[in-house]
């Protein structure tokens, strides 16, 4: 029996240890938690997108007879507290001070004995308000003329955030002048939101007696908030405990600090008492972050015989009011320029320009792996864009183009290097197991009867599982993760790593990876997450980081345990430890394998008073930080079918085939988990879920009925493929999984409708793909070319 | 204004402002927290559970709406310590991630396997079509509740023969 064997007995399909809890309505979430004595706050809000404040009546408030504080902007101001760091090393009002930025800004935050008083008080809240003119159209944010949201910073650089470039574009210049066929097109990634289904909150609890102050949150990143708090607060860091409990769902939402629970502090601060705040759904929609907002024009230059030879890329960034982006801060557009995608090309450009408007803070939020979302989507339409161009099937021009897995590791022209991949077979399993040829039979008899089906790729390469340390930081904080082992006497094991489920089963996969470690099974290793006083310091869970670090820094601490053990064996078995080979789940004798010790004799054995030699310590416990050498990068093919009434221009996904390589799987069940949720977003985002605003910067989408979510009719069963490629430097050949499929869908729809639309046509439509924008689309081309005439309406 | 209502089988009295939601009701004075609330429009489900027979939002009911009636919410699906089989198929087709839409989504499973025992999935995902789930792109859910309706009918024919 060897390791491989046992790995493979603890890895596979394990039902999840945290289901017991959440089946039984027994799960703990923030809102699930009352304190004796707990107050209730609730935010009063800007109904402006853009306008000063010349004043803030509060008094009413105040009086009313169940309110305990009412917090203001200036409150705040005397404290030091009225501005607060970003993720991004901009500043946010926590509560606005000056001037309103955006639609549903934090103005005022009122503290009460009750939910429904809280809210009764916002209403006697009187704010005056000058209207100021609003920015809402980030290609106009630059125009001098434009108003300057950001006045506050008087950095005289207007709307400006910032520019970033990736690439050489003297060398991509080159190659375009002297290509065949250059195609290019304007894309829009619209602005989304992730919506999980539990909406942010916090419950502040400052003790007055010890100076503690403990805040249960909607947080994914539980340490990175404490040191934050510490900063901001200048409460001593060891005096603040972070609990973030079970999170109903993140998907980048919950990484942010938000102003409520800043508040929230406040309010504990002032009143002695725990404060609890829990924003409801519009808030959600309307102030937290939001994701995308790229608007891109991409280029792709291949010979005429559809050989691509470059990439360009020219984007601005909408940032809304303030920079908040959780993203490496060396990267300000994030890994966009993974833009090159899958493909084996000569050169790459790409300019990206950040900018504020009128809109809700943020810039990276949403399973979008630090903007590979809108990069994916940018490569994967231009390649079908470039096929329709050269006439050619985009499966097989893709085939053509795809880097080879001889080539790996390969480095990209704008610099990352992709760890291991093979393309080529992860492409043939899709088109196979989507049966691609009869497809597109199908799809050619269809369209003599005026049906219009859609038959669309998407191949997608990420990056993730952030950092190395020395290249990627947030505030200066390393992104690397922690994790620290402990094995009681009996052979049981505790691991408490640094980051935080919101729904991606850690207490099960993580203790698959301890387990195949140390030969234990995974029902011995118990995970602790999401506390700060129980576990080590690490930046979290965003980026698909949790598998491609913190699962990394559990294989390693399990591995440290094991040499420990070795220590121990050897004084057990009075052999030297060189003598020892772990095999077979136990530490065994060379050449004499019967003579065996198992971890859970070895740990009471250290404990026991067994002479261990000098220099061994009596136990096997140990810690260790992860310092990812690389990112890991996944990739899969996928391929959506959509049906598409051209008289209604309604779009219906008929089958989505989904060939995902994320290395090694841990537990198969929970990966196919994170891909169909992926998949269901990018239907719900190609064509459906908008976060839009009206010229006076109202949002559109504040509510579940305006962005709307798919649901159970909208989303087919997924058909899900796997290739295995290993990462060859994480620790057990893992990548990460969580955003993959949001990542890599969206692309795979939008191509699919443009397929169906073909006879008329169209080349591109923006998402989302409502039936009205297919509707458009369609009417705006029947005129002007030779294709199929539009229905009549 | 006083109202008497039951939940899971234990009768509660109780003073509440008449404007209270019976969502509000279940998870802050009765603490049943296994019901929760995730949208402002009726839109979401994750507040789903039965009054008297019938599956309601109850963000979208007054508490005072439910004096008199009964109320069945997740923490009373399972009977003892047995798990409902609609629980024992989310946990076997891991049904769910998160865990917040769950009780929702299983009290209207339940509701549908009482009125239809064997149905389709496009039955099962019509029925599920009021409720979202962010989380698991509902195939497993689907899958759960079909292995919930396999699992009835074989306790069925083991008790008829
Ligand atoms: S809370 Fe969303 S439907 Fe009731
Ligand atoms: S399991 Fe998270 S919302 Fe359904």
């Amino acid at each position: 029996m060897n390791h491989d064997h046992f790995r493979q007995q603890a890895y596979g399909p394990a039902a999840r240890k945290e289901d017991a809890r959440f089946l039984r309505g027994k799960g703990t979430f923030v809102d699930d938690i009352a304190l004796p004595g707990m107050l209730h706050g609730a935010m009063l809000r800007s109904p402006l997108a853009h306008a000063r404040i010349l004043s803030v009546d509060t008094a009413a408030a105040a009086a009313h007879p169940m309110v305990e504080a009412v917090i203001t902007g200036d409150m705040l101001a005397e404290r030091g507290l009225a501005w607060m760091p970003t993720l991004s090393a901009d500043v946010q009002a926590v509560l606005a001070t000056d001037k309103v930025r955006f639609q549903g800004q934090e103005v005022a935050f009122v503290v009460a004995r009750d939910r429904y008083s809280a809210r009764d008080a916002l209403e006697l809240i009187s704010v005056d308000y000058e209207p100021l003119p609003v920015v809402m159209d980030a290609g106009l944010a630059l125009d001098p003329a434009a108003p300057v949201i950001r006045d506050d910073l008087g950095n005289g650089r207007g709307n400006a955030i910032f520019d970033w470039s990736a690439g050489d574009k003297a060398a991509t210049d080159a190659v375009f002048a002297s290509a065949d066929v250059v195609v290019s097109q304007e894309l829009l990634y619209p602005r989304s939101h992730p919506a999980p289904l539990e909406t942010c909150g916090a419950i502040a609890d400052l003790d007055e007696i010890t100076g503690r102050l403990t805040i249960w949150c909607t947080s994914q990143a539980p340490h990175a908030h404490r040191t934050m708090y510490a900063m901001m607060t200048g409460l001593p860091e060891h005096k603040i405990r972070v609990v973030s409990p079970d999170i109903g769902g993140g998907f980048g939402n919950k990484v942010p600090i938000y102003p409520g629970y800043l508040c929230a502090i406040v309010g504990s601060m002032m009143t002695g008492k725990p404060v609890k705040w829990v924003e409801d759904r519009s808030e959600n929609l309307m102030s937290t972050s939001f994701a995308r907002d790229y608007h891109m024009r991409g280029e792709i230059a291949s010979t005429a015989d559809g050989q691509i030879l470059a990439v360009r890329a020219k984007v601005i960034a909408d940032h809304g009011a303030f920079n908040g982006a959780a993203q490496p801060a060396k990267f300000p557009a994030g890994f966009f320029h993974i833009f090159t995608g899958s493909y084996d090309l000569k050169a790459a450009y790409c300019e990206v320009t950040g900018v504020y408007t009128n809109k809700a803070p943020g810039g990276v939020a949403y399973s979008c792996s630090f903007r590979v979302t809108e990069a994916v989507y940018l490569i994967e339409r231009m390649v079908d864009r470039l096929a329709a161009e050269l006439g050619s099937d985009p499966a097989e021009l893709r085939m053509k183009n795809l880097l080879r897995p001889e080539q790996f590791p390969y480095t990209c022209p704008t610099g990352l290097e992709y760890d291991s991949g093979d393309y080529p077979r992860a492409l043939r399993t899709a088109l196979d197991l989507a049966g691609y040829d009869a497809l597109r039979a199908e799809q050619a008899a269809g369209r003599q009867r005026g049906e219009y089906m859609g038959i669309g790729l998407s191949f997608f390469t990420e990056g993730v599982g952030a950092g190395p340390k020395h290249q990627m930081d947030i505030l200066g904080l390393g992104l690397a993760d922690g994790a620290d082992l402990r094995i009681h006497p009996t052979g049981k094991a505790v691991l408490a790593v640094s980051c935080q489920t919101q729904g991606q089963g850690h207490e099960t996969t993580f203790a698959q990876i301890v387990a195949a470690e140390l030969g234990l099974s995974p029902d011995d290793v118990e995970v602790v997450h999401g506390d700060t006083d129980r576990t080590p310091f690490g930046l979290g869970t965003y980026g698909s980081r949790s598998t491609a670090v913190s699962g990394a820094a559990a294989a390693v601490v399990a591995r440290k345990v094991r040499d420990r053990a070795r220590l121990v064996a050897a004084a057990m078995l009075e052999v030297a430890a060189d003598d020892l080979e772990w095999s077979g789940g136990a530490w065994r004798v060379k050449g004499d394998p019967e003579q065996a010790r198992g971890i859970a004799e070895i740990a009471m054995a250290a404990h026991s008073g067994l002479d261990l030699g000098t220099g061994v310590e009596g136990h096997l416990d140990a810690i260790t930080v992860y310092n990812p050498p690389n990112l890991t990068f996944p990739f899969g093919a996928y391929i959506c079918v959509t049906d598409v009434d051209a008289g209604t221009g309604q779009v219906s996904v008929r089958r989505f085939i989904a060939v995902d390589d994320c290395g090694v799987r841990i537990n198969p069940m929970i990966v196919a988990g994170q891909v169909h949720r992926g998949l269901a977003d990018g239907i719900g985002i190609a064509l459906m879920q908008n976060i839009t605003f009206d010229a006076e910067g109202n949002c559109l989408g504040g509510s579940l009925m305006d962005y709307l979510l798919p649901t159970s009719v909208e989303v087919p069963s997924p058909e899900l493929g796997a290739t295995v490629t290993p990462s060859p430097h994480h620790p057990i050949g893992a990548k990460g999984i969580g955003e993959s499929a949001t990542v890599g869908s969206p692309a795979a729809v939008v191509n699919s409708v443009i397929d169906a639309l073909a006879p008329f046509g169209v080349k591109h439509a923006d998402m989302p793909l409502t039936p009205a924008a297919v509707w458009c689309a369609i009417q705006a081309v029947a005129n002007t070319t030779k294709g199929v005439k539009a229905p009549d309406v | 204004m006083r109202i008497t209502l039951t939940v899971n089988g234990t009768e509660y009295s109780r003073i509440i402002e008449p404007r209270l939601l019976l969502i509000h009701l279940i998870r802050d004075e009765l603490r049943l927290t296994g019901s929760h609330w995730g949208c402002d429009t009726s839109n979401c489900g994750a507040c789903v559970l039965w009054l008297d027979e019938t599956p309601v939002k109850s963000c979208t009911v007054l508490a005072a709406m439910a004096d008199g009636r009964r109320v069945m919410t997740v923490e009373g699906l399972a009977a003892g310590t047995r798990l409902d089989p609609v629980q024992e198929g989310f946990a076997r087709c891991h049904g769910l991630q998160c865990g917040f839409c769950t009780p929702g989504m299983m009290l209207t499973a339940r509701w549908l396997l009482d009125h239809h025992p064997d149905p389709s999935e496009a039955d099962i995902r019509e029925a599920l079509s009021g409720q979202v789930c962010r989380c698991t792109g509902y195939e497993n859910i689907v899958r759960a509740v079909r292995w919930a309706a396999d699992y009835e009918a074989a306790q069925d024919q083991a008790d008829h023969s």
